[in-house]
């Protein structure tokens, strides 16, 4: 007989999860005490918020199941941000939440909020667990539902009483769900059609996102690329899936994506979306997207497909298994639709040397746009990039050089300003021998800041880059296009010294604002061992550009005068 | 706007019908009466819902989000086959010795059931399709309707094949 907290932890192990980030608190004592007991592994973060982004970072960077804990109440309405964070993106998590004790359950108890009420608009999945008999079970179904098909957060609320009671326990060794079968396989004919169609096509369009990233199918799709000299856009998600070398890529595509990406998505006659989801940031004026084309959709969540964008060719299924499909169908006509395609590809390369991202260098300062491209520069191909949100989170999307996927952990989808510094933390724990850089800006990192101290605590290794420009960058740049100016509450000029901050939470501290130290402040940083902050002074106005604003096509792209 | 029956198949689990209701709601589909109950199965629910949609895309959306729950076992649309829609009403309406001779006639005319007489009113009850329904109580709402309680409409396919085998 072991009781719920033990079985919990036991769980844990045989779903070979190696660190787990959390809070404890009331309800979860007894998972705690067990915890503590059996030497598991637990970052303690400083704050719940950022115990469920480090998770998240930790499953991006390994394609594993994240675990948080935290305690009812608080600490578990503490996490919704990074679950909902976590859904958007599709990331693996289980979050284990301490509810009250049975008996105290909907009086409005101490400490009692109904997280499976709040989390399930938010979660693929949630489970209240109030009889110990039922853990093992839901513990099993909690980690396939997460891992499988489109991957999400799955929140477990437990009672407290659960973690105390005793039982025989027993892991099962298999998931018996009546309405969900996890990651399936399609139709061989859909990918015989889309085939046909490609072979049809005159100028075809790849268009790959987070899902390609997900099923680590980069492989697979940078060969198709590569054998029949397609172009090839992405979504902020898909970035690296398709290297930046490759003679074809265009680059990210949407409301800040390159020029010719977005032409090429207007022009092309068949758009081939792998692992997308159509999203407003991507499409512009959605009934004017590829206007041209024929859209093929490769995606394994069925009610993605039609959803923005309506699907000529579908193909519902796992990547897995689509993508080394297609490509195999693809081998012998290969050569032929190269021959066709490389003039296109040509003419859409020579279009993106000729506007490519750019901006305006300045002798006096160090612009934005010029500190990516050095980061860019100084950390090895397989560097993990974090991002917070903003200006900065574009420029890091459209001037670091990613070759390689799952290198850019970003919240796409929800937005979330601070994230970042406590997903870096999850990605380094998840990564350990390889870097992690934080890009994040004077704004976003105000935002979890207090996890400078788990890092410094636990001696993890992050890079933190710091845009510091006094204002919400992103912000401020549409109250400059769309709100007359008008700055409301935009204006940061805060008096908090950044570096004396990282250096009072044990982290080291550098700050460079001349152009001409930039590349020596950014070496010392990546060879210190162990965290470091540089607050980098960048200019208060610079706008990320292009930009397609709200409500209009692609092709309306506000290019700025930057040459 | 149009109206279909689906007939969705769930896991009898506490939070199941949160799920389904919440995931309505944030998906802002229309529905137009949601009805759950027991079946042939102990650990299954029936829930059918009568959804409004505008187009064939959106009725995709409906089905392929309501899919995507993991204790959704199975949904079938009842509008595409052959089936029977039924929906239940109660309706109390204000009788006088005056009136009441005309509702029975109403009644009778309706094929209802007056199941509860009072001095001053009566209470009728009507299974039907939901356009009869709407006949009762339009024709009813002379005599000074009280009180309506409607199920929402459910539904069976005509012929041996269970949804479920569907």
């Amino acid at each position: 007989m072991i009781n719920g907290a033990q079985a919990v932890i036991e769980s844990l192990r045989k779903e070979d999860v190696d660190v787990v980030f959390g809070y404890p608190g009331g309800a979860v004592l007894t998972l705690y005490d067990e915890l503590y007991k059996m030497e598991f592994p637990h970052i303690l973060t400083k704050h719940e918020q950022g115990a469920v982004h480090a998770a998240d970072g930790y499953a991006r960077a390994t394609g594993k199941v994240g675990v948080c804990f935290a305690t009812s109440g608080p600490g578990a309405t503490n996490l919704v941000t990074g679950i909902a964070t976590a859904n958007m993106d599709s990331v693996p998590l289980v979050c284990i939440t301490g509810q009250v004790a049975n008996p105290f359950i909907g009086k409005d108890s101490f400490q009692e909020a109904d997280m499976c009420g709040i989390t399930t608009p938010i979660t693929k999945h949630n489970y209240l667990v109030k009889k110990v008999e039922d853990l093992p079970r839901i513990l099993k179904e909690a980690f396939f539902i997460a891992r499988t098909g489109r991957p999400g957060p799955v929140v477990i609320d437990v009672a407290k009483d659960v973690f105390a009671a005793e039982f025989e326990y027993e892991y099962p060794k298999t998931v018996n769900l009546r309405g969900y079968k996890g990651d399936f396989i399609g139709d061989e004919a859909d990918v015989e059609a889309a085939v046909k169609a490609l072979q049809q096509a005159e100028r075809p369009l790849f268009f790959v996102g987070g899902g390609a990233t997900i099923a680590d199918v980069a492989d697979s799709v940078t060969r198709i690329c590569q054998s029949t000299a397609m172009p090839v856009v992405m979504s902020l998600m898909g970035l690296g899936c398709v290297p930046d070398s490759y003679a074809g890529n265009l680059g990210m595509v949407g409301m800040h994506g390159a020029y010719a990406a977005n032409m090429a998505v207007m022009d092309c006659d068949l758009l081939v979306g792998i692992g997308v989801r159509f999203d407003d940031r991507v499409t512009g004026i959605v009934s004017q997207f590829a206007p041209k084309a024929k859209i093929i959709h490769f995606d394994v969540d069925p009610a993605e497909i039609n959803k923005n964008v309506a699907a000529d060719y579908r193909i519902c299924a796992d990547l897995r298994w689509s993508m080394p499909l297609f490509e195999k169908k693809l081998v012998m006509i290969a050569d032929a639709l190269k021959t066709r395609f490389s003039p296109w590809r040509d003419g859409l390369m020579a279009m993106h040397a000729e506007k490519p991202f750019t901006y305006k260098k300045d002798q006096n300062c160090i612009m934005p746009q010029q500190l990516i491209e050095k980061i860019s520069e100084l950390t090895p191909a397989d560097t993990l990039v974090v991002t917070d949100v903003g200006q900065h989170q574009m420029w890091t999307a459209q001037f670091y050089k990613f070759n390689k996927a799952r290198c850019l952990m970003t919240s796409g989808g929800l937005g979330t300003m601070g994230y970042g510094l406590p997903a870096a933390l999850g990605a380094k724990l998840g990564q350990r021998d390889r870097s992690v850089v934080l890009i994040t800006g004077d704004g976003s990192i105000m935002m979890n800041c207090q996890e400078f101290s788990t890092a410094a605590d636990y001696g993890i290794d992050i890079k933190v880059i710091v845009l510091h420009n006094h204002v919400l960058g992103m912000v401020s740049q549409w109250q400059r296009m769309f709100y007359g100016e008008r700055y409301s509450q935009s204006e940061l000029n805060g008096k908090t010294d950044f570096v004396k901050l990282a250096e009072a939470m044990g982290v080291k501290g550098l700050r460079v604002s001349e152009p001409e130290k930039l590349v020596s402040v950014l070496t010392e940083a990546f060879a210190h061992k162990g965290a470091v902050l540089v607050d980098v002074m960048v200019p208060s106005v610079e706008d990320v550009l292009p930009m397609v604003p709200g409500g209009r096509r692609l092709d309306q792209m506000v290019l700025g005068d930057v040459r | 706007m149009k109206k279909y029956v689906l007939a969705v198949l769930v896991d009898n689990k506490p939070g199941v019908l949160t799920h389904v209701s919440g995931l309505i709601s944030r998906r802002a589909f229309n529905i137009e009466s949601i009805a759950a109950g027991y079946t042939e199965e102990a650990d299954v629910t029936r829930i059918n819902i009568v959804v409004s949609v505008d187009s064939q895309q959106e009725l995709e959306q409906v089905v392929n989000q309501l899919s995507k729950l993991i204790d959704v076992i199975k949904i079938v649309n009842l509008s595409e086959v052959d089936s029977i829609k039924r929906e239940l009403v109660l309706l109390k309406v204000k009788a006088t010795p005056a009136t009441r001779a005309d509702i029975s006639n109403v009644v009778n005319i309706f094929r209802a059931k007056i199941v509860d007489v009072s001095r001053e009113n009566v209470v009728i009850e009507l299974t039907g399709e939901q356009s009869k329904i709407d006949a009762l109580c339009e024709v009813l709402s002379d005599y000074e309707i009280v009180e309506i309680a409607r199920t929402g409409a459910i539904a069976l396919s005509r012929g041996p094949v269970a949804a479920k085998d569907m």
